[in-house]
């Protein structure tokens, strides 16, 4: 079986040696150590697992490590520099569109793709770009909120959230 | 933990302040809700570097109880937000706690922590006083600092490396609700950013060097019994080692454990799937096609109908906890076991692991870290009881995680009720009579909060055909979806608008003021009626705080799309607006699901709504405008509020559909596969 010793996550160079048919959630998780991706269902219903690949949300627990070798792998953990914030995060934390937090991690992610194709969507557009995920805990029009505030702030500054 | 070894175990140069138990063991009784009295203890420490520690066995699994507790001490203390960590759920450091349920937190420790907090502060001044001789009265707290004059200290500069104690004193004075300056307001998330930044480790995220990964295997269906197993080509993949055990606890899954235990996940699950197991299948299992029929035939007491009632039936729901149960076991050379877990119940979770393999509670330690949501369906330690066996088994530490599968299918459910209910209204509008028979979803708030004379109001206890348990709310949800609905044909039934038929009903000041909040800022008195529009409200009172809620919905073919909702909530003193919106509005949008298409879907023993792909719940295109209105009652003790929110949803969505169409529909979900069959929407009246 093909087997993948390497691969690029959030901007560094990660040995491994992992089957190639395992899913990208799991590798990233179990051999890797970055927890912040999450398992929600492992069928992609609910997207607590999305990572970014080359820029795209992908939902690793569907994703093949062996589909990603050699692509930009970006989970929430290298989202920002060590001790600074994404805008995105900071928009989260003020609108305080979060509960337990099980799902933010793959949210936040979702939201950032989402923002790069859309850089100041209407509320609807979030809702139908981010209806993927789940929130069970209901936060769903916060993190509209957060969202909103995100491209605001971008639209001011004249870059991308 | 015990307060002698507590106080054994912190270093010198610190203030202890202890809350004795029998001090805090006076929770009031809730009508059909009373429980046993918690215990409510909380130890505060001050660090010689003025760093300030609370200790609680309460968990936080979303509810914001680790910011509302948190502002809780540095009210009293008069310290920074920021200056106060706060341990909880770790039976280890804290003192032991009940479990985190029953909206309890709000009532019940917070007030402790504020008490010890308060303490600790006064003690402080007396420290000063002494140290600088000067009058207490011209001592002052503020930002972390005693003043007195020119005078200053950090709390942890006072105590001379001593180690100082103090009980609570009895009579202390709290500081009033309208003189707040910490508590009251919104503060960020404690903890948010950890969440954001994906930093926080969850029960299901910890590693421990060694550590093996378990896959279990289930049954195919309920009551099924291992007859057979060939694990000859599980145990030939590198590394694995097949484990059966049995489980003395109760399990619903059996007394057989089997489990595949390898050093990677992957390994793990392939030799689950090679396991080669004969089952010998139950016969009689239930179904839900034919469960409300069960639960009527089984029912431990008999009604015998004064009124004429009508049949409403609750489907059983799960609660899809984002985090599914997991937990990782350690045992020490020893004979100490160590686990972690998402729980509510971590002092509940030792007392079943101590069972489970006949040692003292002392030589179990949970751990609970801030948990991916609970509802109400954390509070067995299902996945810490596998992990500890198969760790035990195995020699090495085991992460046992369920999938989702297993958590829609082996976790407990809300459960399924028949509610059968009617009432009778005079001529001048009040209610003359009232009936209400609850079969299995429970007591809570079965009674009506409507003045009536004669009424007969009894929950009825059944068998289960399904594993049941608390769920946010618990029945109060069930029971409010019927009553009010009840009251919304009644009020139709003699031509009333239905606000104006329950303030006609209704003497309680508080559940009116929070329909009249909800009423104004939802228009209801000028609702613009068209067709495929509908208007519904419901209101009720459980736990303390107060509810109404106002729906309006659109009606499209047979689709029913909830368009608009105002909920108005009131639960004493608000301790912070905005997690109190955000608890409010998120049983909004929870609750959306239990009310129009939430359902388990169970056959001859099998859970078939298994996967998410297989069981609805609610996502961003399901939001309507949610718009909380938020009544602070500073002259009243804060109640909790991470259930209450949820039980007006439904009915007032009834409600709205009855009004725009004229069906009344008598079931949770209301609408799983759209309307049923319609004529034409009813013509606005």
């Amino acid at each position: 079986m093909a087997r993948i010793t390497e691969l690029e996550v959030n901007g560094t160079r990660r040995h491994l040696d992992a089957d190639s048919d395992r899913t990208l959630l799991s590798v990233l998780r179990d051999d890797l150590s970055l927890t912040g991706v999450k398992y929600g269902c492992g069928e992609g219903q609910c997207a607590a697992c999305t990572v970014l690949v080359d820029g795209a949300p992908a939902k690793s627990c569907l994703t093949k490590v062996g589909t990603v070798a050699g692509k930009r792998i970006v989970t929430i953990e290298g989202l920002a520099p060590a001790e600074t914030l994404h805008p995105v995060q900071e928009a989260f934390l003020e609108a305080d569109a979060m509960q337990c937090g099980w799902c933010t991690p793959g949210m936040i992610l979702g939201a950032v793709a989402l923002l790069a194709s859309s850089p100041n969507p209407t509320d609807a557009e979030i809702a139908t770009g981010l209806n993927g995920h789940i929130c069970r805990c209901g936060t769903y029009p916060r993190i509209v909120r957060a969202i909103r505030l995100a491209a605001k702030r971008a639209a001011k500054k004249g870059v991308h959230a | 933990m015990t307060r002698r070894e507590f106080f054994a175990r912190v270093g010198g140069g610190v203030v202890v302040i202890l809350v004795p138990d029998e001090l805090s063991a006076q929770e009031s009784g809730r009508g059909m809700n009373q429980r046993m009295p918690e215990q409510v203890s909380a130890w505060l420490h001050i660090a010689e570097d003025g760093s300030v520690t609370v200790y609680t066995g309460k968990v936080e699994m979303g509810q914001n109880a680790r910011s509302s507790l948190t502002q809780a001490a540095a009210e009293e203390l008069h310290a920074p937000v920021a200056s106060i960590r706060l341990i909880m759920g770790d039976t280890a450091l804290t003192p032991f706690d009940m479990g985190t349920s029953g909206s309890g937190t709000t009532p019940n420790m917070w007030p402790q922590i504020r008490k010890a907090a308060a303490a600790a502060r006064e003690m402080l001044i007396d420290l000063a006083s002494q140290k600088w001789a000067v009058d207490r009265a011209t001592i002052t707290v503020a930002d972390g600092k005693v003043r007195a004059g020119n005078r200053s200290a950090g709390f942890g500069d006072l105590t001379h490396g001593e180690k100082l104690a103090r009980a609570i004193p009895v009579g202390l004075a709290l500081t009033p609700a309208d003189q707040w300056k910490v508590a009251g307001k919104p503060i960020e998330k404690v903890n948010g950013r950890a969440i954001v930044t994906g930093a926080h480790a969850y029960a299901y995220d910890i590693q421990r060097p060694g550590m093996l990964y378990a896959k279990v295997l289930y049954p195919p269906s309920f009551g099924a019994r291992l007859a057979a197993l060939d694990s000859a080509a599980a145990e030939a993949i590198p590394g694995v080692k097949v484990v059966r055990q049995k489980i003395s606890g109760q399990r619903e899954a059996g007394a057989d454990l089997v489990a595949a235990l390898a050093p990677d996940p992957a390994s793990a699950e392939k030799a689950l799937a090679a396991l080669h197991a004969e089952w010998a299948p139950a016969a009689g299992q239930p179904s839900s096609k034919d469960v409300f029929a069960y639960l009527k035939r089984t029912a431990q007491s008999a009604a015998s109908p004064h009124l004429d009632l009508a049949p409403y039936t609750i489907a059983y729901i799960a609660h899809v906890p984002l985090e599914p149960r997991g937990a990782v076991a350690e045992w020490s050379a020893d004979g100490k076991l160590m686990v972690w877990t998402g729980s509510q119940r971590p002092f509940g979770v030792r007392s079943e692991l101590a069972a489970e393999f006949g040692i003292p509670e002392e030589s179990v330690h949970v751990i609970v870290p801030d948990t991916g949501s609970g509802y109400g369906g954390k509070h067995q330690g299902d996945a810490a009881v596998e992990a500890a066996v198969l760790a035990k088994a195995a020699g090495k530490p085991v992460k046992r995680n369920w999938t989702r599968t297993e958590e829609l299918t082996w976790a407990y459910f809300r459960p399924g009720g028949l509610v059968e209910a009617g009432g009778k209204v005079n001529p001048d509008g009040t209610l003359a009579a009232w009936e209400f028979h609850n079969y299995n979803s429970g007591p809570s708030a079965l009674q009506t909060p409507y003045r009536v004379a004669e009424k007969y109001e009894q929950y009825h206890r059944t068998q289960s055909p399904l594993r049941q348990g608390s769920y946010r709310a618990l029945a109060a949800t069930a029971n409010h979806f019927v009553r009010e609905s009840v009251m919304d044909d009644l009020a139709h039934g003699a031509s009333i608008d239905p606000l104006e038929f329950r303030f006609k009903n209704l003497d309680n000041q508080r559940l009116r003021d929070v329909l009249t909040a909800a009423a104004e800022r939802f228009g209801w008195k000028n609702r613009k009626r068209a067709p495929g529009r509908g208007f519904g409200l419901a209101a009720g009172t459980e736990k303390g705080s107060y509810i109404a809620t106002c729906a309006e919905i659109a009606v499209d073919g047979g689709a029913v799309k909830v368009v608009r909702v105002v909920e108005a909530f009131e639960c004493g003193a608000i301790v912070n607006p905005e997690h109190l919106a955000n608890q409010v509005e998120g049983a909004v949008a929870m609750g959306i699901g239990g009310a129009l298409f939430e359902h388990v879907d169970f056959a001859d023993g099998k859970i078939l709504s298994n996967r998410l792909g297989r069981y609805r719940v609610p996502r961003f295109a399901d939001m309507p405008v949610i718009e909380s209105v938020l009544l602070d009652r500073k002259d009243l003790p804060s109640a909790g509020a991470g259930e209450t929110p949820i039980v007006g949803v439904a009915p007032a969505i009834a409600n709205a559909i009855f009004d725009a169409t004229g069906q009344r529909i008598r079931s949770l979900p209301l609408v799983p596969n759209g309307l049923p069959a319609l004529s034409a929407a009813r013509a606005p009246a």
